[in-house]
């Protein structure tokens, strides 16, 4: 053991040290600007600008021109467009709520003595977790179609003419996947917060005579609400979003529209359309949309907070 | 969000530590005068719940053995008299010179490659946050939390745009290299390294000699297996799982995934009537697999799903 041979190591041990973490941190870091910073300044630069066709018939010259805000102005004069987010709005305040109670409910009942083979019924309602959601659509989309869904054909052999495509219903179709989908991780999500809450909470409130349904009620969900919001929240940012279920159901409905949601039109206006300026502008505004929401979103999770610390 | 994925994200940690108390106090549920009644409703309850739930894949099920024209004509929740599963998968491989299997394929190649490739990324990442203090990580950190609030859809037609730009469009890169991308596996990986990794131990390997990519190579990669088994998880199931970008980037039948290449088939089955059954039978044989390997990581979902607030 000289003193040499241990001072080489560590000299060596100096120099990576100081290297090392920006190797560690280089493959995402390039990544990260290239697929997340660069496609966001793209599409602004894009967004700035208008193609036009000089002349006639193929081989014509596009032109770009510079146009300032125009194909903001015009995704915002688009009535359909704007339809677009109306409805996700719609569908997010109903099937959001309607989504996570039946999470709620499901969570609370797996957390007590009621339910037997627990472990079954859990499986049951996770399993369509592991359905992609395209796949849910297309297999939902089978059960709505008249020529070959055994709903269609029970509900209507008992007298109700079911229709789970018309232009009214077909929304709550859309939803109806997402729900069936999306049930078994919120449940889940709930379910953890549950069991990390102490039980002998409950067993205070048992000695006090409190029922199954009251503990529920006064411990148990006043106790899981921060992830009960936090799942209600992150969901309704996600409805902003939609557009593999309605983009796979329109295949077998005319009563979605190519332009049914803000990405469906932003999805249309980029290939059917071929106007990627104008599809650019519509996905900027799309995430801006996004954005305030969440930020509004965060705001009202932190102040809730504060009042529950008080 | 970026508060509450934090928040969110360290029950796992919390979880996993107090997970043999909780198995205990679950073994003796404290059911003293559960009335009968109650009983009785919540059972059909779950009954109920569970049809609703299995009756979609059970339909799919049952209707994958049926023929065409038994698909059109016969009861939906029971066999008809033709099985002819066997030969419906054999039509599904021979439609097209075998298509199916290949988008089966590139969605193996998309999720699997993708998905380990994303974990590495992830975990090299959130290694250097946790471990080393150097200039840049406050930035770092803040644009991984900042960019959990861009939504990955919005992104995908300006990354469309810049991949056509580069000529990536319609290759295998152009839909695998976007995907590497992942904040919040960094984000998961960085809280994992936090706390599963004592400084202690990387300390003592340094003194011992070893370099820094052997230090997380043989000592903090098995600390942070558990925390990068769920990142593994999550990312393969959104490549998965993964719709618009792929529906924008690939023109190429040869380079689709499965549920690009399903859904074209659904709406082809419109004009070409074949495709109907095929389509429901390449649907069944594409969600089984993924079925068994969830049920089979339980443990990993199960900690997993309480980090909360992952989007897809």
């Amino acid at each position: 053991m000289s003193s040499t041979t241990i001072a080489a190591p560590r000299r060596r041990a100096g120099a990576g040290l100081r290297l090392a973490p920006y190797l560690f941190v280089l493959p995402f870091a390039v990544l990260f600007v290239w697929f997340l910073i660069a496609p966001i300044f793209v599409a602004i630069g894009n967004s700035l600008f208008r193609e036009t066709s000089s002349g006639l018939g193929f081989g014509s010259a596009n032109e770009t021109v510079f146009v300032w805000f125009e194909q903001y102005a015009k995704a915002l004069q688009d009535a359909e467009f704007l339809a677009g987010f109306g409805r996700v709005l719609l569908y997010g305040v109903v099937q959001v709520p309607v989504m996570i109670i039946i999470s709620a409910v499901l969570a609370l009942l797996f957390d007590s003595a009621l339910v037997k083979g627990k472990r079954f019924f859990q499986l049951a309602v996770f399993l369509p977790y592991a359905v992609p959601g395209v796949i849910a659509a297309l297999l939902w989309g089978f059960l709505y179609q008249p020529s070959v869904s055994p709903l269609v054909a029970g509900l209507r052999s008992i007298g109700i003419p079911a229709d789970f495509l018309s232009p009214g219903a077909v929304l709550w179709s859309i939803a109806n996947v997402s729900i069936w989908s999306y049930v078994g991780i919120n449940m889940i999500i709930l379910f953890s917060a549950l069991q990390s809450v102490p039980r002998d909470m409950y067993e205070a409130a048992k000695l006090d005579g409190a029922g199954e349904l009251r503990i529920a009620m006064s411990i148990k969900i006043p106790m899981i609400w921060p992830a009960v919001l936090l799942t209600t929240l992150s969901s309704i940012i996600g409805t902003l979003q939609l557009f593999n279920e309605p983009a796979v159901l329109k295949t077998i409905t005319s009563n979605i529209s190519s332009d049914y949601t803000p990405n469906m039109a932003i999805y249309a206006a980029s290939t059917t359309a071929n106007d990627p300026q104008l599809a650019s502008a519509m996905a900027i505004l799309l995430g801006l949309a996004t954005f305030i929401l969440s930020v509004v979103i965060m705001k009202l999770t932190t102040r809730r907070k504060g009042v529950n610390q008080a | 969000m970026t508060a509450t994925e934090l928040v969110a994200a360290s029950p796992v940690l919390v979880d996993q530590q107090k997970a043999p108390a909780r198995k205990r106090s679950g073994n003796t549920p404290f059911d003293g005068h559960v009335s009968r009644g109650w009983q009785i409703a919540v059972t059909i309850g779950m009954v109920v719940a569970a049809v609703y739930f299995l009756l979609p894949v059970y339909w799919l099920l049952i209707a994958s053995t049926k023929s065409t024209s038994d698909l059109f004509s016969t009861f939906g929740l029971w066999f008809s008299d033709d099985f002819t599963l066997f030969d419906n998968i054999a039509a599904l491989s021979s439609y097209d010179g075998g298509i199916y299997w290949r988008w089966t394929l590139n969605s193996v190649i998309y999720s699997v490659f993708g998905s380990i490739l994303t974990t590495i990324v992830s975990a090299l990442t959130g290694y250097a946050l946790a471990i080393y203090r150097f200039r840049g990580r406050k930035i770092l950190l803040g644009a991984v939390l900042g960019s959990l609030l861009v939504p990955g859809t919005v992104l995908a037609q300006p990354t469309y745009v810049l991949l056509v730009e580069m000529g990536l469009n319609n290759t295998y890169a152009g839909l695998l290299l976007p995907a590497l991308v992942y904040p919040f596996g960094v984000l998961l990986c960085y809280i994992y390294a936090q706390s599963a990794v004592p400084l202690e131990i990387v300390e003592a390997a340094r003194i011992d000699g070893a370099g820094e990519f052997r230090i997380f190579g043989s000592i903090a990669i098995r600390m942070m297996m558990t925390g990068m088994v769920t990142v593994l998880l999550f990312a393969f199931l959104g490549s998965w799982n993964s719709y618009m970008l792929p529906l924008l980037v690939l023109t190429d039948q040869e380079l689709m995934p499965l549920t690009v290449g399903l859904t074209g088939w659904n709406q082809a089955s419109i004009t070409v009537p074949g495709l109907q059954i095929l389509t429901v039978v390449g649907s069944m044989l594409s969600i089984i697999p993924i079925a068994i390997v969830f049920v089979s990581l339980q443990r990993y979902w199960r900690s997993g799903l309480a980090a909360g607030g992952v989007r897809f």
